[in-house]
């Protein structure tokens, strides 16, 4: 019974192909519109969410309050009011896996006859653990190197590409402001953050040699900036909390009193990041989507003239015994095959318009198997829904007036 | 009332009337028909236009519906079915023959033929046997998988008689069959049908308007003003019995 309704439909659309072709078009234009234009908000979400992974994940930082001199208030992290205990009491909370406290510059680097200017920061191992970031050379240094602040060096990519060229980094001198450190490991690529900053481009030495020899500071052990990662999301609002009460209660300040430190939750910024595209991407698929309701309307007047084409067809069948039923299914079928048809044509020329973008422009096109699954069910569910008043109005035909038509 | 109870009634038509809504009000088409037809009878109804007959032909064959009045198809009263019922009885019981053949005219002659079958829900197997064995039934074994355009008007109302007898209907009606055709086809055509009546038992009503046409049946009903005005034997004795 299917098999040959499928060949009657099948007739029917091939009789006049230009305009089942035209009618497909609607809905081809639709299918391919959402598919493209899912695959552009999914490629935009991609990006943030690979630049917020290249962050780390359930971070904070912890700055140190600002000095006020003579009345002016400096900004946060110009205070040495953390300490590096501070940091190691933070990390005995049970919510937090790791942190690692910064001492963040610039510096002049020189291997050979090459020079580079690149940010040098002053880290401990657990940094690595905190940004999710591995080496693909050499070794980390070690607490036993923080312990004895010694010159020694991990390198970013772009770092090493410029000042060894091919050859291999590891084992080798660079001078830092004119000290020797010996590169001990390379790290592996991390591409652009999120505001657009190579995060490639660094050098990490440990924190104390940063901080007693390359940038010196009146303060030993105090520390201006930390990141401290979660044991996992859900505990992130625990640990913003353990750590706020924490170091009130290292600082002694009073109920009342203000803190002398900030901390920040890095992932609600992400977060926002992320919304803010997710709402692009739902706002460039109803869009699209419009226009498969357009392609809907299409079919829908296409069948109600085909309808009206085919009366006298429709008596004939009616008059050897077709019920309502069967010439319902009959013309809901063809509108559901026009549009599972053109769906299948616009999902591919979507696929490939995705492509072209992606090859022609800088955008990332991210086309994901719930996005074309997504618009099929739509499409189908447009003919469904399109092509069922022509198809009702067929079946609730007279035999007898449907015969007589001319 | 003719023919005594001995046979059994296909058709009981009682106090049938009906009549259509128009601007300048109603019109009456029928105006009180009471009939009775037997199994096997072979009947041409005759009539000037307007008197009512198609419209009688179009109720007798569950096309149409009566304003008032019953109708008793082997039994079944129409009046209480709804749409699909009657659709289900034109499939099972009736079979039609039009003046315009009413072939559908996408679909090879084989599948016209099949295509009552196909309403009935018959498995494919024998759709496809049962269509062959009625196109060679009327002769055209050979021309399974041409369209209707490709066959003469004889030949198309030919695929239209074999596609009626598809679900061995018990009553064939026949709306001006041989209206489109010459006369040596349309007598070609009335043989087959009268060899139907005859070889099959079908009861065959025919509407026809010639009287050499209406003169292949037995029994001759006219009508006059949306009434049965005569009501006559005519049939040669020896082709009664089957």
């Amino acid at each position: 019974m299917l098999a040959n309704m499928l060949r009657e439909a099948w007739r029917a659309m091939a009789a006049n192909k230009l305009r089942t072709f035209l009618t497909m078009l609607g809905l081809v234009i639709g299918v391919g519109a959402v598919v493209l234009m899912l695959a552009i908000g999914q490629g935009a979400q991609t990006l943030v969410k690979e630049a917020v992974a290249t962050m780390g994940s359930n971070l904070f930082i912890v700055l140190s309050g600002g000095t006020t001199t003579g009345g002016a208030r400096s900004g946060s992290g110009t205070a040495p009011t953390l300490t590096l205990s501070d940091a190691q009491a933070i990390e005995e909370l049970p919510s937090v896996a790791a942190v690692a406290p910064t001492q963040n510059g610039t510096a002049q680097l020189v291997y050979g006859a090459s020079n580079w200017n690149s940010s040098v920061i002053g880290v401990t191992p657990s940094y690595l653990l905190v940004r999710e970031w591995r080496l693909v050379r050499g070794q980390p240094f070690t607490d036993t190197d923080v312990r004895t602040v010694a010159r020694v060096a991990i390198i970013g990519q772009t770092v090493a590409r410029e000042l060894f060229g091919s050859e291999d980094p590891v084992d080798k001198t660079i001078r830092i402001r004119n000290s020797p450190y010996v590169v001990m490991g390379v790290l592996g690529a991390k591409g652009q953050s999120f505001d657009g900053r190579d995060q490639d481009d660094t050098v990490l030495i440990p924190f104390s040699t940063a901080q007693r020899k390359l940038y010196g500071t009146s303060f030993p052990d105090s520390v201006r900036f930390m990141m401290v990662k979660a044991v996992s999301e859900d505990a992130m609002d625990r640990t913003e909390e353990g750590i706020t009460t924490l170091l009130r209660e290292r600082h002694r300040i009073p109920p009342g009193g203000e803190n002398d430190f900030t901390v920040r939750n890095l992932s609600a910024a992400a977060d926002v990041q992320a919304q803010t595209t997710r709402v692009m991407s739902i706002m460039l698929g109803a869009v699209a989507s419009i226009s498969l309701v357009v392609g809907g309307i299409g079919i829908m007047n296409i069948m109600l003239v085909s309808v009206t084409e085919r009366t006298r067809e429709i008596g004939i069948r009616m008059a050897i015994g077709a019920r309502q039923r069967d010439i319902l299914l009959q013309f809901l079928l063809e509108s559901v095959i026009v549009s599972v048809v053109g769906c299948l044509i616009g999902v591919v020329l979507g696929v490939g318009g995705a492509a072209l973008v992606s090859q022609t422009t800088e955008m990332m096109v991210v086309v994901t198997g719930a996005a074309i699954l997504l618009s099929f069910a739509v499409a189908a569910a447009v003919g469904i829904f399109f092509g069922f008043y022509p198809a009702r109005k067929a079946a609730g035909l007279k035999p007898i007036e449907a015969l007589r038509y001319q | 009332m003719k023919a005594a109870g001995h046979a059994a009634a296909l058709i009981r038509v009682e106090g049938l009337h009906k009549q259509y809504e128009t601007d300048a009000g109603p019109q009456p088409v029928l105006r009180g028909v009471d009939l009775r037809i037997d199994a096997g009878e072979f009947i041409a109804v005759m009539g000037p236009s307007g008197s009512g007959k198609s419209t009688f032909m179009n109720i007798l064959g569950c096309l149409d519906v009566p304003t008032s009045g019953r109708y008793l198809l082997d039994g079944h009263d129409t009046s209480r079915m709804s749409a699909d019922q009657l659709a289900q009885l034109r499939n099972r019981f009736i079979g039609f023959v039009f003046q315009g053949f009413n072939l559908l005219p996408r679909a090879t002659l084989l599948d016209n033929v099949a295509l009552p079958m196909l309403y009935a829900g018959r498995p494919t197997q024998e759709r496809a046997a049962r269509a062959q064995e009625l196109l060679a039934r009327v002769g055209l074994e050979r021309y399974g998988q041409y369209l209707p355009s490709r066959i003469s008007g004889g030949q198309q109302q030919r695929v239209a008689i074999a596609r009626s007898l598809a679900n061995r209907p018990k009553l064939l009606l026949a709306d001006e069959p041989t209206g489109n055709l010459d006369t040596a086809t349309s007598h070609d055509i009335m043989q087959l049908i009268g060899a139907l009546n005859r070889e099959e038992g079908t009861t065959v009503v025919l509407v026809t308007h010639e009287t050499d046409i209406a003169h292949f049946a037995k029994r001759i009903i006219h009508f006059v003003d949306g009434k049965v005005d005569s009501d006559e034997e005519v049939g040669i004795a020896g082709q009664h019995a089957p």
